[in-house]
């Protein structure tokens, strides 16, 4: 029997793989989630007709239900009716899917906190509704939904842990591989906790310093 | 010879079968949220007292629960538990365990920011007319903080009831698990049917969760415009 340390140390080229691949998903994942979520909550804030209905419908399903069923989904239902994707890119496209809706709610949810004293003042000095929306509502808004972007990053990342199921070598996959071939758990999941604390905990700092940095931009601080 | 695929659902117990496995899942959720939210309030309310030892341990629970992914905090009980502390649960009463502290975690923190957030002048009215802390937590600040956290508790609810998808890693017989099991007993007679039975599997937690996060939704809208006058 070889020593938990040496259990460990053999794994890490291993954990290394993973923990780059769960970084680089979640970092696509991320990008792509702000993208369609701002999007989704420039086509709600402006109620672009048809498209709109058509984001409130998205978020809503998209909001409802797992994660882990939308990759099933696509990872394994699609391929019958012809449309197939590799894993990977399954799993990014089901991060995204899943975050768009929860970046667009935070987009939407900080739209909606500016003021309406702001939004009227503006309207009283004769600002157009692209106006109002530019200098007003959007520098605000913007600075009042970080709080609730920052909450998405660590969720979404902690959600690439689901893409385990369709068998994407990130993180968490690479510990259960490695459980279900040597059967030493606690040394694996040791690892995979740190792997994720090495991630998150410094995300989360950064992240409150970055939310209280930009709360002086916003009005009435 | 193929049949088309939605017939699968129609098929012999099929039906009834999931039905069965979605009750697993609404059952562990269920238990978990109502363990969890009771012990989440003791805890939340534990936050708020003045005593550091006692609130840096519980907000390192908090932040564990939070950082360690789900998936990952569900295996570490089901390989742990047995085997270091000879303790041994049936895979969904070990599931119920791991959620129901999970979410006792995350109710801490609304709680405690629901009472933080009431205004001080209440706290202090309380304390000059001479109640006790019990009473102050009873009478002035858990009746006022309640309007603040329904609406959180409820998303919280909604997370858990999604979270559940989760059993299936953890051999549970959920509403998945069985849906797989229906797949692959009919793929040759039914091509189509893995498309049919995800689908179902997709609704029902769609229904279960839409009114729920609707129901949050329009309680924080007027809880809003009530605040803004």
């Amino acid at each position: 029997m070889s020593s938990s340390w040496n259990i460990i140390q053999q794994s890490l080229p291993m954990f290394e793989k993973g923990f780059v691949l769960t970084l680089w998903l979640s970092f696509v994942g991320i990008i792509g989630s702000i993208i369609v979520g701002l999007i989704c909550s420039l086509v709600q804030y402006f109620k672009v007709p048809v498209l709109h209905q058509i984001a409130s419908i998205y978020i809503e399903i998209s909001r409802n239900t797992p994660l882990l069923i939308q990759l099933f989904f696509l990872y394994y239902a699609f391929p019958v009716i012809g449309i197939k994707f590799g894993a990977q890119l399954c799993g990014i496209i089901g991060l995204i899917f899943l975050g768009g809706s929860y970046m667009a709610e935070g987009f939407t949810g900080g739209f909606n906190g500016v003021t309406k004293s702001q939004v009227e003042s503006g309207k009283a000095i004769g600002l157009s509704r692209w106006q109002l929306a530019k200098y007003v509502v959007f520098p605000q808004g913007f600075s009042l939904s970080v709080p609730a972007m920052a909450a998405n990053v660590i969720f979404l990342i902690k959600e690439t842990s689901i893409f385990t199921v369709i068998a994407i070598p990130e993180l968490t996959n690479t510990a259960l591989d490695l459980i279900g071939m040597y059967y030493r758990s606690n040394e694996y999941l040791f690892v995979l906790v740190v792997g994720y604390a090495i991630i998150l905990i410094p995300l989360s700092i950064i992240l409150t310093l970055l939310e209280k940095r930009v709360r002086y931009g916003s009005f009435g601080n | 010879m193929a049949h088309s695929g939605i017939s699968v659902l129609l098929e012999g117990t099929n039906f009834t079968r999931l039905l069965g496995g979605l009750w697993v899942t609404v059952k562990i959720a269920a238990i978990a949220l109502i363990v969890g939210i009771v012990l989440g309030i003791i805890l939340g309310v534990l936050r708020t007292f003045k005593n550091r030892p006692l609130r840096l341990i519980l907000r390192l629970y908090l932040e564990f629960f939070r950082i360690v992914p789900t998936v990952v905090l569900l295996f570490l009980f089901y390989y742990i538990l047995p085997r270091q502390m000879n303790f041994n649960l049936p895979a969904d009463q070990l599931a119920t365990l791991v959620f129901a502290l999970w979410v006792a975690a995350e109710m801490s923190d609304i709680v405690r920011g629901a009472l933080i957030s009431v205004p001080k002048h209440q706290r202090e009215s309380g304390m000059a007319i001479g109640l006790n802390r019990y009473q102050l937590y009873r009478y002035v600040l858990i009746p006022q903080a309640i309007s603040l956290e329904i609406p959180a508790t409820i998303n919280l609810a909604t997370r858990v009831i999604k979270t559940t998808s989760l059993l299936m890693l953890i051999s549970v017989m959920d509403v998945i698990n069985i849906g797989q099991q229906i797949i692959e007993a009919n793929n040759h007679s039914h091509p189509t049917g893995v498309f049919w039975v995800y689908g179902l599997i997709f609704l029902f937690y769609f229904l279960i969760d839409y009114p729920l996060s609707w129901w949050a939704k329009r309680l924080e809208k007027k809880r809003l415009e009530r605040a803004n006058g």
